[in-house]
């Protein structure tokens, strides 16, 4: 089974994906973790302001199988969250890189990006 | 159609047989509350049955149900297995009912029970002192790590991490954690057990305690448990034995000859003291003599020929009211005295030929071994909570799915000491018979049991909740 890997990604290799632009990311989980998850029935995250401390967890995803930490790959300041996870947790399944998001930050230090994995790279630790 | 059972409906074929909260309730007008209007309802719907109906009700959820009492149930000592119910007739004599508050002079026969249980438990373990105080096998693990901690702050070490090997209970790491370590994960080896240079690269000055399940999840006896204890105790760690697995060695072998510092014993795995729905439970804790001043307040002794509780000198303090489950301990107690040593030594014997037995017959992979009172198998490609599922319609209970997570979609089967050849042989029967079948049977499995398949998704998204209910009635 081969999982999607978005070119235009960094990863951590705790399974989490972040979208730079400029001095703001996006960030949310990859398809090989919501494949390795099960079906999410619960999504809890901070709210807006919270600080990121790259490295440290930020949340949580509670699936049929496990409840799971997520990680943050980068620090920031927490610009906006994904509200419709609360009532619909099931996009982090059917569309983990895009309604599937999480949180928006403003990054503390954009030169974290350059620890995280390629895609080429993250693609050889999961398969 | 066939009524041969009361069952939820989940689809339209069913005889639907109504719930008692849908075919009698009252409704109550509720007047002149004293509390504020916001906090307050108008009324409330009640049920309103008949004694008749009230005993149908129960009789009709117990024959939904799949219990101990009702066929194998290979969940094992782990979770749920049949305990023998004549400790419960003596935990339920009138002069086993003791006030905890009455003075130690006359209570002198409850004392003398409870200073020999310590005893035995200590001499089944290899301990020197046992307390009876803590209510649960997991409030046993969090007393003896409180102990170890108290014995490193003693002796002025400022020890910060407890080492768990993957295989371990979560318990075990939730247990280091609440007491305030950080929890070092050791990797299992090839073969299932601790992998011995691991261990090594894991410990060090900052080691509290390894915390290690002996045999482990999988059945495996540490056959390196010499050197393990050596490792430990040289790096200044303590080494705690989690009581889980201690029904494979009753009578045999004793984790204190294995160089354990702690122990916690779970009474309901082995012991005859069921869980009775979660509780209440006990946890007896047990320590070699340089800890035992440690031991929680009270501790029961013996001065003069009369009994007495008093506080051990360095003692962690309460871990709960007073001396622990006082019921419970009697039906340990209970067990323990009709076996006997050579009873005890049988459990043993039996719970390990079972497993082995069980294993033997079952036509799935069990990848490691050789093993002692359980044994984890594969389902291989099939899905294990599908195959657990099946094995509810032949009759049986299913064993525990998906853990430990090192052997893939695993069947965590352990039949105890009390089953006999004819149980062993009809779940092997049904095992099988599950092992032969495809995906598509085993994806709409179950049909007979009272509840089809539960859809886990929406009921852990949309959960239903109890007092909803009633409001919709």
């Amino acid at each position: 089974m081969s999982f999607d890997v978005p070119d235009d990604l960094r990863y951590l290799d705790t399974h989490e994906w972040v979208r730079a632009t400029d001095a703001t990311a996006e960030i949310g989980i990859s398809d090989f973790a919501q494949d390795e998850l099960g079906d999410v029935v619960f999504v809890e995250l901070p709210d807006e302001g919270a600080e990121l401390t790259a490295g440290e967890d930020f949340g949580v995803v509670e699936s049929i199988k496990a409840v799971s930490d997520v990680y943050a790959p980068v620090s920031g300041t927490v610009t906006a969250v994904n509200d419709r996870l609360r009532d619909e947790p099931e996009l982090l399944n059917e569309d983990p890189y895009g309604d599937g998001w999480m949180l928006e930050i403003d990054l503390t230090d954009e030169s974290e990006l350059d620890d995280l994995l390629s895609p080429a790279d993250y693609r050889d630790q999961i398969e | 159609m066939k009524y041969d059972q009361a069952r939820w409906t989940d689809d339209g074929d069913d005889r639907y047989e109504p719930l008692l909260s849908e075919k009698a309730n009252e409704t109550v007008e509720i007047e002149d509350a004293a509390l504020p209007d916001d906090l307050t309802r108008d009324s409330l719907t009640l049920p309103d049955p008949a004694e008749p109906e009230l005993a149908r009700h129960y009789t009709r959820l117990s024959q939904m149900n799949y219990g101990v009492e009702s066929g194998p149930f290979p969940l094992g000592s782990c979770t749920m297995k049949y305990n023998p119910s004549f400790t419960e007739d003596v935990a339920a004599r009138p002069d086993a009912a003791i006030h905890p508050d009455r003075p130690d002079a006359t209570v002198q026969g409850t004392l003398a029970l409870c200073h020999r249980l310590q005893d035995y438990l200590g001499r089944i373990g290899g301990m020197d002192a046992v307390t009876l105080q803590p209510p649960a096998g997991a409030a046993g693990e969090f007393t003896g790590i409180e102990i170890a901690k108290a014995y490193h702050e003693a002796n002025d070490e400022e020890r910060r991490e407890v080492v768990i090997p993957d295989s371990a209970h979560g318990t075990n790491f939730a247990t280091a954690a609440m007491a305030g370590y950080e929890v070092v994960e050791l990797p299992s080896d090839d073969d299932g057990r601790v992998d011995t240079e691991a261990l090594a690269a894991a410990v060090g000055d900052d080691t509290a305690a390894l915390m290690l399940t002996n045999p482990n999840t999988l059945g495996l006896f540490e056959r390196d448990i010499e050197e393990i204890a050596d490792l430990v105790h040289d790096a200044g760690g303590l080494l705690y034995y989690d009581g889980a697995n201690l029904n494979a060695l009753l009578g045999r072998a004793r984790p204190g000859d294995m160089g354990f510092d702690v122990m916690h014993y779970n009474v309901h795995k082995t012991f005859a003291t069921p869980h009775g729905g979660g509780g209440p439970g006990a946890g007896p804790v047990g320590v070699r003599e340089g800890l035992a001043r440690f031991l929680p307040n009270p501790h029961v002794r013996e001065r003069d020929g009369n009994y007495e509780y008093y506080e051990p000198e360095a003692s962690i303090g309460k871990v709960h009211g007073f001396y622990g489950n006082w019921p419970v301990l009697v039906k340990a107690f209970a067990y323990i005295a009709r076996l006997g040593d050579a009873g005890l030594r049988d459990a043993s014997a039996k719970a390990v030929l079972n497993a082995n037995y069980l294993a033997e017959q079952i036509d799935y992979d069990v990848p490691f071994g050789p093993f002692h009172h359980e044994f984890v198998a594969s389902a291989g490609e099939q899905d294990a909570a599908d195959a657990a599922k099946r094995m509810l319609d032949y009759g049986v209970h299913p064993p525990t799915t998906k853990w430990p997570e090192i052997v893939d979609e695993a069947l965590m089967t352990e039949p105890t000491e009390g089953e006999t050849k004819r149980s062993l042989d009809q779940l092997a029967a049904a095992f099988d018979a599950v092992a032969a079948e495809d995906d598509e049977t085993l994806a709409a499995a179950p049909s007979r049991p009272a509840a089809r398949r539960i859809d886990q998704v929406s009921a852990a998204r949309n959960p239903r909740l109890s007092w909803q209910a009633l409001d919709d009635a």
